[in-house]
């Protein structure tokens, strides 16, 4: 017995393979085959050379302030950094864009206003009517303080609106009228009325058929002539016109989606019970359907908003309007990179944000349908 | 008595206002009377006003010449040809950017999508970084940023980056050497049409085979070899002939060779970053949406991992794919009219152009809706012919 023993020969057993700890990870998560082996020296080759040179860019070789354009090239005439400084000098103008000086606290409080009811508008617990008053009054409030001609404030004409509340403003009420029209166009391309269904139908394949730039344009030279002589309505409000028709065309097929996906049995359970059809589509389809397409719309929102960056085309002065205006000025001129830089930042925390929020209700929405 | 209580207890016909035939049938004639009511009073209106204000209506105005330079084109054009000729110069330069971006932006996208789903981490974290914020930004101010960049940053052409023997990069845009005109160009694209054809039958014939056989054939390197091997062969046939166009500093701009403007080259790198941020998530979703029973079942089968992606999950994906993916496409090139931005002259810009000259707003608008209305519903109709084909056959 002991002899046996002494003759099999002693292999010590290799460890088992780590499965927590730094080196652990980076084997499993980086190093795991000769090809994410490569694959990850690549990337860490691209980051070595981005992030030291992205970082002297805007921080270590940037200036932060100088008197103009000039004095932020240094005496090399060669940028080195970036010019902050330019960003530092236009920040009012890129915000609020013209906007009288003196008065851009209105403006202000307005965007603030709105980041408001749209943090709101996130809580859960808000949802119902009463959200539905506060933006109606939000929307007077932000209406009372751009315009103004009350309570002490001097009037101010709509084309001197600008910057970032004319792009929340172009966006959130492009939303709020074009719901609506929406549910309205989804219905009727659902209707058993075939006449209905045809002019339905025609609008919303007419409209998503043809890009937005089209449809402004038809606003902005278009809707004059359609009018009676002697009626004018402002540039604004014809931008507003045309992007709420245009929205409510894309709207409407994701409340179409919403519509789709209601079992029939409650089409007939509503029936059964004698409704007619508002009653059975007031009270039994769209409130099924439209918590079904909640995600969908927050994303439909996200593309108004970035949409609305269009209407420098027929010459308003949204949040890229203001920035191109900045950058035409003769002493600071060449640092569109900085420029846009920056108002892509704030394009991207409002959207960011917003689809993070979409992600997050579609994952709490499926929670139901998980095992 | 019975036959009494039985018409007593039938329904009786509604009166005609409570029949819901007739209530829909007087719905439709109200809701379609106020549609004709709007539509003619808008016609009755711009009748009125464009009459007030002497424009005459119609398309004359089209033979008429246009008198505006374009700065890029792909079929000859002077400012001496007609309206209708710019046009055409618009609609080539939109359909030329829109096809390539659909096909860069596809390559790019699936890259991302793919890699957004590696195993290695670093690369993930990197696709989602790009996703998030290409998407999250709009558009209009991307293509701005390319254009500032590719006008404002690089170097006059004097002092032009090089960073291929005879390719130049300056502000006037990318400038690259073209081969000459050779005798043996249209053999070599005879040699490559061959190939092509030839790659097909031969692809048919060998799927033909293996459905009867089992025996498999090599279509793919055969195919690579027709496609690539037969233009070459044809090439080397006439000799090699390798004359270049080479572009030469000439005063202040570049001769020869042909020149990527700034205007071109951002529209592309904007329309292709942008899009492909959206179609990396489609095919994510697309993959993600093949249950990883199908991927265990081929490697139960003994398929290696690039058979079990071509053959098991690829084909199950794109029925997933391919109807966003449309969406993706009809929107890049809708999203190419954003060249009127930077001066890219497509379609929408010259419209722009000859609406300004010529006040016929209505016919300008009416030619640029019809022209991307009928885009789309040519994409969809393509698209919808190749979803049938890769569509699941039920019983």
């Amino acid at each position: 017995m002991v002899q046996i023993a002494e003759e099999l020969p002693l292999v010590p057993e290799r460890p088992p393979p780590r499965t927590h700890g730094i080196i652990a990870w980076l084997k499993a998560n980086l190093f795991n085959s000769v090809f994410n082996t490569i694959l990850t020296l690549l990337a860490l080759y691209f980051l070595a050379m981005a992030i030291p040179a992205a970082i002297r860019w805007a921080f270590i070789d940037a200036v932060w302030s100088a008197p103009n354009g000039q004095a932020c090239r240094g005496s090399s005439g060669e940028e080195a950094g970036a010019c902050w400084a330019f960003i530092h000098e236009k920040l009012r103008f890129i915000l609020f864009g013209r906007f009288p000086y003196d008065e851009q606290w209105r403006p202000l409080i307005a965007v603030l206003i709105f980041i408001g009811m749209i943090v709101a508008s996130c809580d859960r617990r808000m949802w119902g009517g009463r959200l539905g008053l506060v933006w109606v009054g939000g929307l007077a409030i932000v209406g009372v303080l751009m315009w103004g001609g009350m309570l002490g404030m001097s009037y101010v004409d709509t084309t001197l609106w600008s910057g970032l509340p004319l792009t929340l403003i172009l966006a959130t009420v492009g939303m709020v009228f074009a719901f609506p029209l929406g549910i309205l166009l989804a219905l009727g391309r659902r209707s058993q009325l075939p006449a209905v269904r045809a002019i339905c139908v025609g609008y919303i394949e007419l409209v998503r058929g043809v890009p937005l730039i089209t449809v402004l344009f038809m606003a902005s030279v278009m809707l004059p002539l359609f009018l009676p002589s002697g009626m004018t309505i402002d540039k604004l409000l014809r931008a507003q016109v045309a992007i709420i028709l245009f929205t409510a065309a894309y709207l409407a097929e994701v409340v179409r989606g919403g519509l789709q996906a209601i079992p029939k049995g409650q089409l007939e359970a509503a029936d059964a019970l004698g409704l007619g059809y508002w009653q059975r589509t007031r009270l039994i389809v769209l409130p099924q359907a439209l918590a079904m397409v909640i995600p969908p719309l927050v994303n439909s929102f996200i593309g108004t908003f970035k949409d609305t960056s269009l209407v420098i085309i027929i010459g308003l002065f949204d949040l890229l309007g203001t920035v191109n205006a900045a950058l035409a000025d003769a002493a600071w001129q060449g640092f569109s990179t900085e420029a846009y830089v920056f108002t892509a930042a704030i394009y991207f925390c409002f959207c960011f944000f917003m689809s993070r929020y979409s992600q997050m209700l579609e994952r709490e929405f499926n929670r139901g349908r998980q095992r | 008595m019975a036959s009494e209580t039985a018409d007593a207890l039938r329904p009786k016909r509604p009166p005609p206002w409570n029949d819901p035939q007739v209530r829909g049938i007087a719905y439709q004639v109200l809701f379609v009377g106020a549609v004709v009511a709007l539509g003619a009073f808008l016609v009755h209106n711009t009748l009125q006003n464009l009459q007030r204000q002497n424009i005459a209506s119609g398309f004359g105005f089209l033979h008429r010449e246009a008198a505006f330079g374009i700065g890029e084109s792909l079929i000859d054009y002077s400012p001496a040809d007609t309206y209708f000729r710019a046009f055409l110069v618009g609609l080539t330069n939109t359909l030329y950017v829109a096809a390539i971006g659909i096909v860069l932006a596809t390559i790019l996208g699936t890259v991302i999508g793919l890699a957004r789903l590696s195993s290695n981490w670093l690369v993930s974290k990197l696709a989602q970084v790009y996703v998030e914020t290409f998407r999250n930004i709009p558009l209009a101010l991307q293509l701005f940023f390319w254009w500032g960049l590719l006008r404002g940053s690089a170097p006059a052409p004097r002092q032009a980056w090089q960073p291929l023997p005879d390719v130049f990069v300056s502000n006037r845009g990318i400038v690259f050497p073209v081969p000459l005109h050779d005798p043996a160009h249209p053999w070599m694209f005879l040699a490559l049409a061959i190939g092509v054809v030839a790659t097909w039958v031969l692809w048919q014939w060998a799927r033909r085979r293996q459905a009867h056989t089992g025996r498999q054939f090599p279509t793919g390197w055969a195919g690579l070899g027709l496609i690539v091997g037969l233009p070459l062969l044809a090439f080397l046939g006439f000799g090699a002939p390798l004359r270049m166009d080479v572009p030469a500093l000439k005063g202040f701009n570049f001769i020869g060779g042909t020149a990527l403007s700034p205007e071109f080259g951002a529209l592309l790198i904007g329309l292709v970053i942008y899009t492909a941020s959206f179609i990396a998530e489609i095919v994510r979703a697309g993959i993600l949406a093949v249950s990883w029973g199908q991927s265990e079942a081929a490697m139960a089968l003994g398929l290696t991992s690039g058979q079990r992606m071509r053959l098991v999950v690829l084909p199950q994906a794109l029925r997933v794919i391919i109807p966003p993916m449309t969406s993706q496409y009809l929107g890049l090139t809708k999203n190419s009219s954003l060249a009127v931005l930077i001066g890219f002259p497509d379609l929408v810009s010259v419209a722009n152009t000859t609406m300004n000259q010529t006040g016929q707003a209505i016919e300008g608008i009416a030619m640029i809706m019809g022209v991307y209305l009928a885009i789309s519903l040519t994409i969809s109709l393509f698209m919808n012919l190749y979803n049938r084909s890769v569509a699941l056959v039920e019983r």
